[in-house]
């Protein structure tokens, strides 16, 4: 069964009296437990397609379906409620909400699920990451590679079936990267979560089961490894 | 799924790294509600006390007065006392000096006031004075403007009296009456030995009762229809509570909208703050709703922030003035009647605590509702949240809707009319208007004719003002707004004292004598000339009551139903009139036109003052029989007149032609000119010495006097700009420190780059004066509009602009701009950069 069907979408963008046609008829289909990599180059449209894969954005036509659920037809309020209930963001920026301590925001998604044990669960998490002994501090005072693995430790907090990721390790050097790849890939085998990121990274890609290549909007070509 | 409880642990969170942040825009609102409520303090306390102090305020249970004696009357027999008094103005002279001036003489019998008492110096001068010699008590302000003392003479006519006291309370009397009219009070025994009380002369019949009666209103109630048809004034305790009251709950009522426009302008403060605040925070709630929040969760989150802090201000602001109206009493002890307790009001404090946080709400609301509209998108890409989409949400307009409203009902809370509610709102909305478009404007200007041939810090400091999340508009309108008000202020009292002395430099007279005997006439003219002074005018004055219109005399008119009478105060004044065939400088014929009288068959055509002949139901054609001392001479009313009172002239509600009132017994007016003011002291002295029944007025006295009663006047009045003064500087304060990380970015990116730390000085400090100049130019801007339209419409004068004022008033705001940003910058200049490089 798939967990993310994606049909005949495209978005295009009004500016004025021009269009712009960031996606044009993209169509695949990830079945559930798979990882996937979107690359190309840049503009190729792949933020805006993880966008739309996740709910975050609406599409112009098309249909995008996420765990059975097609998307077109909600509202913004009931997918940020499957945001909560199925899925999970790693961003390239990493995204920590900066008055919340490392704790509490690894805690959030747990306690929007209404999990009692949200703080039992969440140090739980932080220590996976290796960051059992930075709960109490804030996002300034943490280095970048460590905010990130608290934006995993985070996003695989409330047990996601999908995650996506946006050049997750884009703003780390080399080996910070490898450490973010590697606990990706690791939780990600552990919680049989499936797993969509976009990279510019060619070795990363490959560690997926499966490249998406777009260009110009298109889907240039599908390979399996 | 919304989860309250979590919502609010969320705010929390949140609050517990935003919270000085937050203190510091909602304290712009703290000195606004601290002026509403100490302001409703005191008119609530001032309220009461007039209440309880009413029996003071009057003095006696009933008061009757009239133009004319009161004879016998039916409460004399009732009342367990009775005081007559008879009071009108006339010239004293201080022997000692030989120095003049026109007061309001009270002869006065028996033992007024009952309740209450004069209040003197010495203490026992009271006694002294109605042990039933020649003693006078003279108000204070008399004394000090002589520099005479108790002990010394007092000429009041023909009768010179000791001063036994100064005075320095009357019952229901305030600072401001003694001002205009200080009184003198002469024993009623002496009256007639002035030769002061004579036909034709203004008097004033006044009898003070006390009644020990049960219900005072039904022992009242038989006579009050006779009395209003004579013309007989009653005054009750109650009536003089009822209108004391109203006259200050006015007085409140008009304190409380200045407040609450310093309140205004700090909300506009907190809107902008909140502004600045949400535009930090939206990147958090694109990651919130990632996470799975709702929209309205998140916006709950934030909005229970503001509505804490809201109340936090306004706590603050509702201690601080209940504190604050403790020196109110004070400030105001110049126009009050009434000693006014400093008890707190908790109806002000719930008053001010409810306004507070409706207006942090609904100013906070605005920039807030942008939380709703955030795309989740953006945390993939920043700039995608921030679209156009936030102007098009139809809750903005709402909220704007609500504001409106809330301005409107809180003025017509405090006006009840729905037309001066509607024009205050008007007025607030346009001031706001008119900075935000002066501010834009010259901001525009900049940014399009700033010629780049300017040094770089020049160019940067200006370029500054744009920078992202500035709060440049809302700077210039709140400093502008407060800087408005204070300089507005200031002109139109230069102004209205301009005017007065320019009255004097133009060939305008400066003296009026009046009251001049038929038979003084001669010897007064020739006092005049052969001192060298012109006779500007000489106008006789024939007095003459109204006794017929259209055949309808007092007592037809009595019969009449309400709609159908004629103002009643037709038939009861007394006319002073005068007669000549053309206008003077002060008069416009706006209808009709001035017809002479030559021969006996003619008809006799009348001059009425447009604006009388309005208020009374006077036509053009009406058929006006008037009563001449004895004699009816039937009128037509053949023209309307508008006439200024705003020059040393005479003035008259009834014009006759000449040749009709020739041998009518009269009075007469000179007018002349002096050259100095020491000119007009001796001349007036000199005439008033040989004449003591001849009034005098010299403007030296009324610009003295109107000098007086404006300082009086504007210090309440600076003292409630101050607030919003003070309110636009927090303003100022707050939205420096929240753009102070900001500043310290740019301040080390200039360092970095290669700036000295002398230029990054000098482009901040050129930014404040930029700020300020914007500021105060924008509101002193807008004051002259403000001035040029009072002084047209109000004053009805020319404008003078206050142009030495308007410099000082510059100055002033820019140099306390440029002082605050130093201060807040000083820490800036400290930072190490490495905290930038870690909370970029
Ligand atoms: N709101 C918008 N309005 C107009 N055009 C947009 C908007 N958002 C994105 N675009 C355009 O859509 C195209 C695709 O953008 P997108 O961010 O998806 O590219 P990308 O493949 O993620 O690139 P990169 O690898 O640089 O991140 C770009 O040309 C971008 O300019
Ligand atoms: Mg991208």
């Amino acid at each position: 069964m798939s967990i993310l069907s994606v049909q005949q979408v495209s978005k295009i963008y009004q500016s004025g009296s021009r269009k712009l046609t960031v996606l044009d008829n993209v169509n695949f289909s990830i079945e559930a437990g798979q990882t996937a990599a979107i690359v190309g180059p840049s503009g190729s449209g792949k933020t805006t397609l993880l966008g739309l894969c996740a709910g975050l954005d609406y599409a112009t036509s098309g249909s995008v379906v996420l765990n059975g659920h097609a998307l077109e037809n909600l509202s913004e309020d009931q997918r940020a409620e499957i945001r909560n209930q199925h899925v999970g963001f790693i961003f390239q920026n990493f995204q920590l909400l900066p008055t919340l301590t490392a704790l509490e925001n690894v805690m959030v998604p747990l306690e929007l699920k209404k999990r009692k044990d949200a703080k039992k669960k969440a140090l739980e998490l932080l220590e996976k990451v290796g960051l059992a002994d930075r709960a109490t501090h804030y996002p300034t005072q943490l280095s970048g590679g460590e905010q990130q693995r608290v934006s995993i430790a985070r996003a695989f907090a409330n047990e996601p079936k999908i995650l996506f990721a946006d050049e997750p390790t884009g703003n780390l050097d080399t080996e910070t990267g490898d450490m973010i790849e590697n606990l990706i890939f690791d939780l990600n085998k552990q919680l049989g979560t499936t797993l969509i990121l976009v990279t510019h990274d060619p070795e990363l890609a490959k560690k997926t089961n499966r490249i998406i290549r777009i260009k110009g909007g298109k889907i240039q070509e599908e390979q399996y490894v | 799924m919304y989860n309250f409880k979590w919502t609010l642990l969320m705010a929390y969170r949140d609050f517990r790294q935003n919270k000085s942040k937050l203190a510091l825009f909602i304290s712009s609102i703290v000195i606004g509600i601290a002026a509403l409520v100490g302001i409703s303090t005191f008119g609530d306390n001032l309220s009461k006390d007039i209440d309880g102090q009413a029996k003071e305020l009057l003095g006696a249970d009933a008061v009757l007065s009239t133009n004319q004696p009161l004879g016998d009357q039916p409460l004399d027999t009732i009342a367990t006392q009775k005081s007559t008094e008879i009071n009108f103005a006339s010239m004293v002279i201080f022997p000692e000096t030989g120095e003049s001036r026109l007061t309001q003489i009270r002869a006065l019998d028996g033992q007024y006031p009952y309740y209450g008492k004069f209040e003197t110096t010495p203490i026992e001068a009271d006694s002294v004075f109605r042990s039933g010699g020649r003693e006078a008590l003279v108000e204070k302000i008399l004394l000090a403007q002589f520099n005479a003392e108790v002990g010394d003479s007092i000429q009041v006519g023909e009768v010179t009296f000791r001063i036994a006291g100064e005075l320095e309370g009357v019952p229901g009397q305030t600072g401001i009456t003694a001002t205009v009219a200080p009184a003198v009070y002469i024993p009623m025994g002496f009256a007639e030995e002035t030769g002061l009380i004579q036909v034709g002369s203004r008097l004033n019949y006044v009898n003070y009762y006390q009644l020990e009666a049960e219900n005072l209103d039904e022992v009242l109630k038989p006579y009050e229809e006779e009395w209003e048809i004579d013309n007989v004034r009653l005054e009750t305790v109650e009536s003089r509570k009822a209108s004391t009251g109203r006259a200050f709950a006015n007085l409140s009522s008009f304190l409380s909208l200045v407040a609450f426009i310093a309140l205004l302008l700090g909300s506009v403060g907190v809107a902008s703050a909140v502004n600045v605040f949400v535009k930090e925070k939206l990147a958090s709630v694109a990651v919130l709703r990632c996470l799975g929040v709702s929209s309205r969760q998140a916006f709950v989150i934030y909005l229970t922030q503001i509505m804490l802090m809201g109340l936090v201000g306004s706590i603050l602001g509702a201690v601080l003035g209940s504190f604050l109206q403790i020196a109110l009493p004070n400030v105001f002890s110049d126009f009050l009647p009434v000693e006014v307790s400093t008890d707190v009001s908790w109806k002000a404090v719930g008053f001010g605590l409810g306004t507070g946080l409706l207006i942090a709400l609904l100013f906070a609301l605005l920039p807030l509702l942008k939380i709703r509209k955030v795309s989740p998108m953006m945390t993939l890409r920043p700039d995608d949240g921030e679209s156009n989409k936030f102007s098009a949400d139809p809750f903005r307009w709402l909220v704007m809707f609500g504001i409106v409203l809330f301005i409107f009902s809180f003025s017509f809370y405090l006006l009840s009319g729905w037309k001066e509610a509607l024009g205050f709102t008007g007025f607030v909305l346009f001031a706001f208007a008119a900075l935000w478009g002066v501010g834009t404007g010259i901001m525009w200007l900049i940014r399009r004719f700033l010629p780049l041939s300017l040094s770089y810090p020049i160019r940067q400091s200006l370029a500054n003002l744009y920078r992202p999340n500035n709060q440049t508009i809302s700077l210039i309108a709140t400093v502008g707004l407060g800087t408005a008000m204070i300089s507005t202020l200031f002109f139109v009292q230069n102004q209205l004292l301009e005017e007065a002395k320019f009255a004097d430099k133009e060939d305008q007279p400066n003296m009026l004598m009046f009251d001049i005997q038929t038979q003084q006439l001669e010897a007064v003219s020739q006092k005049v000339t052969d001192k060298g002074y012109p006779i500007m005018q000489q106008v006789p004055i024939v007095t003459m009551r109204l006794s017929e219109i259209n055949g309808k005399t007092k007592k037809d008119n009595e019969n009449l139903v309400e709609d159908d009478r004629l103002s009643r105060s037709l038939y009861n004044r007394e006319f002073r009139v005068t007669y000549r065939d053309t206008l003077i400088d002060s008069e416009r014929l706006v209808e009709g036109k001035l017809r002479t009288y030559n021969s006996p068959q003619d008809s006799i055509f009348v001059s009425f003052d447009a604006g009388y002949a309005g208020r009374t139901g006077i036509n053009l054609g009406d058929e006006i029989v008037f009563n001449v001392q004895g004699r009816p001479i039937k009128t037509y009313v053949g023209s309307f007149r508008n006439v200024k009172f705003n020059q040393v002239s005479t003035n008259f509600l009834v014009l006759f032609p000449e040749n009709v009132l020739d041998n009518a017994p009269k009075f007469h007016v000179i007018i002349t000119k002096t050259g100095s003011d020491r000119e007009s002291a001796n001349l007036q002295a000199e005439v008033v010495r040989a004449f003591p029944n001849i009034s005098v007025i010299n403007l030296g006295t009324i610009t003295e006097t109107l000098e007086n009663i404006l300082g009086k006047i504007s210090f309440v009045i600076q003292f409630m700009a101050l607030f919003s003064i003070a309110t636009g500087f927090l303003v100022l304060i707050s939205s420096l420190i929240l753009s102070k990380y900001q500043r310290m970015k740019e301040s080390v990116l200039l360092r970095t780059i290669g700036a000295s730390s002398k230029t990054v000085g000098k482009i901040n400090t050129m930014e404040y004066f930029f700020l300020g100049t914007l500021a105060s130019l924008s509101g002193i801007l807008l004051s002259f509009l403000a001035t040029w339209l009072l002084s047209r419409f109000v004053f009805e004068l020319p404008f003078r602009g206050a142009y030495e004022e308007a410099v000082l008033v510059y100055i002033g705001i820019t140099l306390l701009t440029i002082v605050l940003g130093w201060l807040n910058g000083r820490k800036i200049n400290n930072q190490p950069p490495m905290v930038i490089l870690r909370e970029g």
